[in-house]
């Protein structure tokens, strides 16, 4: 699902923030990415997200070179991608319904036709009270519900999580954990950006874990 | 995702089944760009502002250029013919034939002979009343007025009226309409200058106020870019959006100046006859600035919207090339 070979990245003309990154994601696969603060956790995720393009090494994404792809080819890939971001990244003019709708409303789709099942989704993640409120007045775990509703809507292949739980309480968090359990079982490929070791130690899964730019990988 | 992980994450707050929930949902097509927001009412205000002015500015150079062609013309359509009083030469004579001669012209409308009375009384602001103008050797005019649309030859006129009347010299102007069209050319030239540098103004601070209220729909951009918008996508709906904003300041802007420039042509209509009115109507004309006059200014209005939007199309691509 996702190549990198020998990546390297570097900011303008600083040092490499991420050094010879070999690895593989595959398909319906679960894996933390972890390290300490300033190892390139985020740079990674950016990587992994196509905002970001490599200054050296391959990284090929659904069988693409993503060095080779077109800025609409990118937009089109990055639809099988879904990103949590650590600061939410709602739009606060629009209701919980329809941030959650977002993607697919710039797919094109017609509102009559995912209405149901983005309902079924907020209501999923315990939000269906809230569909209307707009983000401004929710808590920061309804948000980060809301903003992991809006990363999945569109049944990615690949999810990328930044410190999803980095702003809720440890009850939460191991909700929101089960909730990624979840939707690796049902086939999404799921990469979470954490610090918080306690949760890591709740699932078993794959480490990737980042120092100094260099990656390690523990099975 | 399977239907049994989903029911397994169900949340304890229970929502009605889809169906109704669907009707009481009440906003399902937010646009994606923030309507109403302080910085794009403030773009709206400097849009219809600049607008205002720019449209004032372009009707002054039209009214100024319209009144100057006026002048320019009237004074053209009209030449002078003077019969100087010379011993052994009776003037009155003299002038009857000069006229005679213009009248026989082809290319001329109307000949009037002005008598000594006239003559007197337009010596009388400067040599006072009660003026006996036998004593002095006072000029016969004749004052001649060119049929419309015709170009009198002149010089042969000059040549006729030499042979069939001596004494009798054609002023045809010229002097004063070379004084004339400079002023007049000046005048145009200063008012389109001044009128090139209004719009030039009015575009840089449009653009501006256009990457102002831009500033604040960042977020937005980024976040239509991660969910997967394609480019255009998100350019086309700012594109829009703030096309919209531009035709809305631009329509108060220039509406207002329409709106001011029918009040003025009404009130100077209402004000015809009065000193003021006569001696404003002499300087302006009219007051209208014709079809052609609104046509500028709603091409003004137009102009202005189309920067706004491509101002915001532009901050798009540079924000998204920023973004990668």
């Amino acid at each position: 699902m996702v190549r990198f070979e020998n990546v390297g990245l570097r900011y303008g003309i600083g040092p490499e923030v991420l050094r010879d990154l070999t690895f593989r994601i595959e398909p319906h696969s679960f894996q933390f990415l972890t390290g300490p603060s300033g190892a390139g956790k985020t740079s990674l995720l950016r990587l992994l997200f196509l905002s970001l393009k490599p200054t050296r090494g391959l990284i090929t994404q659904f069988g693409h070179d993503v060095a080779t792809l077109s800025r609409d080819a990118v937009a089109t890939l990055r639809r099988r991608i879904g990103i949590v971001f650590q600061d939410f990244r709602l739009l606060d003019h629009m209701s919980l319904y329809e941030n959650v709708a977002l993607p697919l409303r710039v797919m094109g789709r017609p509102e009559e036709s995912y209405r149901d099942e983005v309902i079924e989704l907020l209501k999923w993640v315990d939000l269906g009270e809230r569909m209307w409120a707009l983000p401004p007045v929710l808590s920061g775990g309804e948000k980060q519900r809301a903003a992991i509703a809006r990363a999945v809507i569109a049944r990615p292949q690949l999810l990328l999580a930044d410190e999803p739980t980095g702003n809720v309480d440890p009850t939460l968090a191991q909700r929101l954990l089960r909730l990624f359990i979840e939707l690796n079982k049902s086939g999404t490929s799921v990469v979470i950006a954490t610090h918080d070791i306690a949760l890591m130690d709740q699932y078993d899964a794959r480490r990737l874990v980042l120092h100094d730019g260099r990656l390690h990988i523990y099975d | 995702m399977a239907e049994s992980d989903r029911d397994e994450m169900q949340a304890p707050a229970r929502m009605p089944p889809p169906r109704m929930a669907g009707s009481l949902l009440p906003r399902f097509d937010t646009p994606l760009v923030p309507r109403n927001s302080i910085s794009g009412r403030a773009l709206v205000a400097v849009v219809a502002i600049m607008t205002f002015l720019a449209s004032l500015t372009t009707g002054a150079v039209i009214l100024v250029s319209g009144a100057a062609n006026e002048w320019q013309s009237d004074v053209a359509r009209e030449i002078t013919i003077q019969v100087i009083p010379a011993p052994n030469r009776n003037p009155e004579a003299t002038a009857d034939k000069a006229a005679a001669v213009a009248r026989a012209f082809p290319g001329i409308g109307e000949v009037r002979v002005y008598s000594k009375e006239e003559s007197a009384k337009l010596l009388e602001p400067w040599l006072g009343s009660g003026l006996t103008l036998d004593t002095l050797p006072v000029p016969r005019l004749i004052v001649v007025r060119i049929a419309s649309g015709a170009v009198p030859d002149m010089a042969q006129l000059r040549k006729q009226l030499a042979e069939q009347a001596p004494g009798a010299t054609l002023d045809d102007h010229r002097g004063w309409i070379e004084r004339m069209r400079a002023m007049t050319a000046t005048a145009v030239a200063a008012g389109v200058g001044i009128l090139i540098l209004m719009l030039a103004a009015t575009v840089l601070s449009v653009t501006f106020a256009t990457r102002g209220a831009m500033a604040t729909n960042k977020i937005v951009i980024e976040v239509l870019h991660f969910v997967g918008a394609k480019n255009g996508f998100i350019a086309g709906h700012f594109q829009r959006h703030f096309l919209m904003l531009g035709l809305q300041g631009g329509a108060i802007g220039g509406g207002s100046a329409i709106l001011l420039f029918l009040l003025a042509g009404g009130l100077s209509r209402w004000f015809a006859g009065s000193a003021g009115g006569d001696q404003t109507s002499a300087m302006f004309g009219s007051f209208s600035i014709g079809i052609s006059g609104y046509i500028a200014v709603l091409g003004q209005v137009v102009l202005i919207a189309v920067v706004t939007a491509l101002t915001s199309r532009q901050t798009v691509n540079r924000t998204l090339e920023m973004i990668d």
